[in-house]
């Protein structure tokens, strides 16, 4: 993060902050006028982001930026005034200029290469929708002015006459208020003050038109100001003061030798004021100089702009709700608070722990005390995941330009839906999903669609979709990429994994393991490299990236309808509502939401369908049957006598599955540690913990274990359970 | 006597940028984010000078403009205009509706220090 003591650099990070809000809401802008939003709030929201960013990038002298946002702007303020109509086309080009522009703040942000070249061609592009008439060098009328500034806010000297510094001069100021100027709020007395301050001063107050009380309107004015004054300061420097009032007063300067001061226009520091040059409209006040830097003066007498330029429609309807009021903390500083709360429930098991084995009575006062610790451990535990917790909507905006770019790099019409944006996730997790999830959508267009033409041919839309979906489910946060293309082509699949040596030529697969070759490295199926998607690497690391957040990714495929790729995730990468249980002398943790049930075995309750594949009966059905010990290589010899252990478990695609284990110690609260770099990734182990007696216990993902024992699932199984009756 | 102003701007970095320039300087500012919010914070501040931005959702500068001078006990009160745009007809525009002065962004810390004390003292 910055550093805390800079407050420019405190105020830099919160403009990028403000940044991605802004985008955000350009892109939520751009959609609804894509999807024919005629409300004029739409259009100025999608415009005070452009000149929002604009505005603080000019503060920043963020050149390159301002000059993208200056110039996107005017074409969008055409369509703000209604003077430009934008088609699709027009519409496309405002969603890449967008993109662009997220692009040029990023880069801008972390201070890495611009592309200029990038930003040419769509201003170019840009310019070209205003028109001939709306003149595409006319664009910019008055260059956005760069400025970086610093917060020094010792006044600059104006005086740049510094090397005369004794020679005063004198001169007189005529000063005659008009009365619209006391209309904008401006103060005689005030300018008078300023005029006094830059030397010695003798006011006048010429009372001469002043009518008798009868006759006097109390709203105009009637005096004049005669003001001697004798300074050092040059002539630009008295006119500043009047600056704000140019043109709603009378205002003559008079130099030494009772000529009017010279105007100074074009270089007023390189103007001395003492020898002034023959005055060329002596009468008029003199033209105001050019302005210092960045203050404009008002002046009525700039030439009326040309009619297009219409001023911003008033805003005034309340349709966007005041901001949430919001605090912007440090993401470190959470990050420890996450810690603290770990260490925090830790600290709480290890407590109990030792209550327990002191052998106090359920209903003492240090019992009741430790239950209300817990409800509290846990309540300040979610409030804290709740302040990673982020919707994952930014993360959909981001893959909306995805698809645009995808779609256009290999020339398929592809409509993006996405559903379920408010879900929440952490922050972390949002973060990590974006690679994968931009793979799986590139893959989605490429591969998932069929070329527009095949679609017709085949009587689908022509343009394809592919539907981008978040919800959570089961204390689980499920995001679901799914396309309605031709579908997995297993046969194809099947055949190049087994020429690429993947599996045996004769191997007999299911429909789901085919499916899963895909995950497999190094695997391709696109007959030509694309220059999309690439070789087709991918899957693999998709997979690994998602397993990596303690997620598990899984396919489902029907030919001619369509793919959908199915990301499971945990809340939170943080705390686990875990089944403590023993395997094999290991202590071990289950997500104890995946359990359903625990069942102790009966004598006739476990059935072989063939050598190595056991089923449970389970209420008059039958549910495949894993060992843990064996799975986990720590026996070698599968424990079903009866009376053994089973957890019945629930995965995510509904299947069942029972596990023997052989005891449950607790139910509790456990904080994930992740297994870092170091350790080779195991099948089925997805972190570790630290328990209340300060042992450590692996984590298990069950439906990983599973899944590296080939799991009996659907037809399958319900062909054995036949089998199995007839017998 | 430190000057009381009132800074009135949709963009959460403006009103940081213009916190950061006056508060060092010895003003006592006071925020709003948009026209509506300004005129809420106006209620009973009577500040010294107003700034005030031009593109705000809810209501825009000029209404803002119009709503404080409305209000008889700000119809002298300094309002300098602060905003990206600099087009003769909108400076116009926001003097019809009572803008004493108008300072165009990005602006330099000091020069709008200065503005405001030769406006308002």
């Amino acid at each position: 993060m910055s550093d805390q003591n800079d407050p420019m650099a405190e105020i830099r990070a919160s403009f990028f902050i403000e940044c991605e809000e802004l985008m955000e809401a350009l892109q939520d802008g751009l959609q609804e006028l894509d999807d024919g939003s005629e409300e004029p709030e739409t259009i100025n929201v999608v415009f005070r982001a452009v000149h929002s960013i604009k505005g603080g990038a000019g503060a920043f002298g963020l050149e390159a930026l301002v000059r993208f946002a200056h110039r996107y702007e005017t074409v969008l303020d055409e369509v703000r005034n209604g003077s430009l109509q934008p088609d699709s086309e027009a519409m496309k080009l405002f969603f890449l200029a967008a993109d662009h522009l997220s692009d040029l703040v990023r880069a801008c942000r972390d201070e890495t290469e611009l592309d200029e070249a990038t930003s040419d061609e769509l201003l170019t592009r840009l310019d070209a929708l205003l028109g001939e008439d709306g003149g595409s060098e006319e664009v910019e009328p008055e260059e956005f002015e760069v400025q970086g500034l610093s917060l020094a806010l010792d006044l600059p000297d104006l005086d740049v006459d510094d090397t005369e510094a004794n020679d005063s001069t004198l001169y007189t100021v005529r000063f005659k208020p008009e009365q619209e100027l006391f209309a904008t709020g401006n103060e005689p007395l005030m300018l008078l003050r300023n005029l006094c301050d830059l030397g010695e001063a003798t006011v006048r107050c010429n009372f001469d038109d002043l009518p008798s009380l009868t006759d006097l309107a109390p709203e105009t004015p009637y005096v004049e100001w005669i003001i001697e004054l004798k300074t050092e300061a040059a002539e630009p420097e008295i006119r500043d003061i009047f600056e704000f009032v140019d043109g709603l007063c009378e205002l003559e300067i008079t130099g030494p030798q009772g000529e009017a001061a010279a105007p100074a226009p074009d270089a007023p520091a390189e103007e001395p004021p003492a020898p002034p040059e023959p005055a060329a409209e002596a009468a008029d006040p003199a033209p105001a100089p050019e302005p210092p830097a960045n203050v404009v003066p008002m002046g009525n007498k700039e030439p009326p702009a040309p009619e297009t330029a219409k001023e911003p429609e008033a805003e005034k309807k309340p349709a966007t709700p005041a901001a949430k009021s919001v605090v912007r903390v440090d993401l470190e500083r959470i990050e420890r608070l996450v810690n603290l709360v770990g260490e925090l429930v830790i600290n709480q098991a290890m407590l109990s722990q030792s209550l327990d084995e002191a052998g106090l009575s359920p209903h003492s006062d240090a019992m009741n005390g430790l239950e209300e610790f817990q409800r509290l451990t846990r309540d300040i535990q979610d409030s804290v995941m709740m302040i990673r917790a982020q919707p994952v909507k930014s993360l959909f905006q981001r893959m909306s330009r995805i698809v645009r770019e995808s779609s256009a790099a290999v020339e398929k019409e592809v409509r993006l839906v996405t559903e379920g944006e408010a879900t929440e996730v952490d922050k972390t997790v949002i973060e990590r999903l974006a690679d994968p999830l931009t793979h799986m959508i590139r893959n989605a267009v490429d591969h998932g669609l069929e070329a527009t033409e095949k679609r017709e041919e085949l009587g689908k839309s022509r343009a394809g979709t592919v539907t981008l979906t978040a919800a959570h489910r089961s204390g689980r946060v499920i995001i679901e990429v799914a396309d309605d293309g031709a579908g997995i082509n297993r046969k194809r699949v099947q055949e190049i994994a087994a020429n690429k040596g993947l599996i045996s030529p004769d191997a007999q697969l299911s429909d789901s393991e085919i499916d899963n070759l895909l995950f497999l490295p190094g695997f391709s199926t696109a007959k030509q490299v694309s220059n999309l998607s690439g070789r087709g690497v991918g899957m693999d690391v998709v997979k690994t990236s998602i397993q990596s957040l303690g997620g598990r990714i899984t396919i489902n495929s029907e030919p001619g309808k369509g793919t959908t790729f199915s990301i499971s995730l945990p809340l939170t990468l943080a705390v686990l509502d875990g089944m403590v249980v023993n395997v094999a002398e290991e202590t071990l943790v289950l997500p104890l939401n995946v359990v359903v049930e625990t069942l102790s075995l009966g004598p006739d309750d476990v059935q072989m369908l063939r050598p190595g594949n056991y089923v449970v009966r389970w209420r008059g059905g039958f549910v495949p049957l894993y060992d843990l010990g064996v799975m986990l290589g720590y026996r070698s010899h599968r424990k079903t006598d009866p009376g053994s252990i089973v957890l019945l478990i629930v995965l995510e695609d509904g299947s069942r599955a029972a596990l023997v284990i052989d005891g449950i110690q607790d139910q509790r609260q456990v904080v994930i540690k992740g297994l870092d770099d170091s350790f080779y990734r195991a099948p089925g182990i997805a972190a570790a913990t630290i328990l209340g007696d300060g042992q450590i216990a692996l984590i298990l993902d069950p439906a990983d274990v599973i899944s590296g024992m080939g799991h009996i699932r659907g037809t399958d199984l319900m062909l054995s359970e036949r089998k199995i009756a007839n017998e | 006597m430190s000057l009381k102003v009132l800074a009135v701007d949709d963009s959460r970095t403006m009103r940081d940028m213009i916190r950061m320039a006056l508060m060092p300087a010895g003003f006592d500012v006071h925020l709003a984010e948009d026209g509506v919010h300004g005129i809420e914070v106006l209620d009973g501040l009577e500040p010294d000078a107003i700034i005030t931005d031009i593109n705000m959702p809810r209501m825009d500068g000029f209404g803002f403009i119009d709503a404080v001078r409305d209000q008889a006990e700000h119809r002298a009160t300094p309002i300098l205009v602060l905003t990206t745009e600099s087009a003769p007809e909108l400076k116009m525009r926001a003097r019809e509706a009572g803008a004493t002065g108008w300072i165009v962004k990005p602006f330099d810390p000091a020069k709008l220090v200065k503005a405001l004390q030769m406006v308002a003292g």
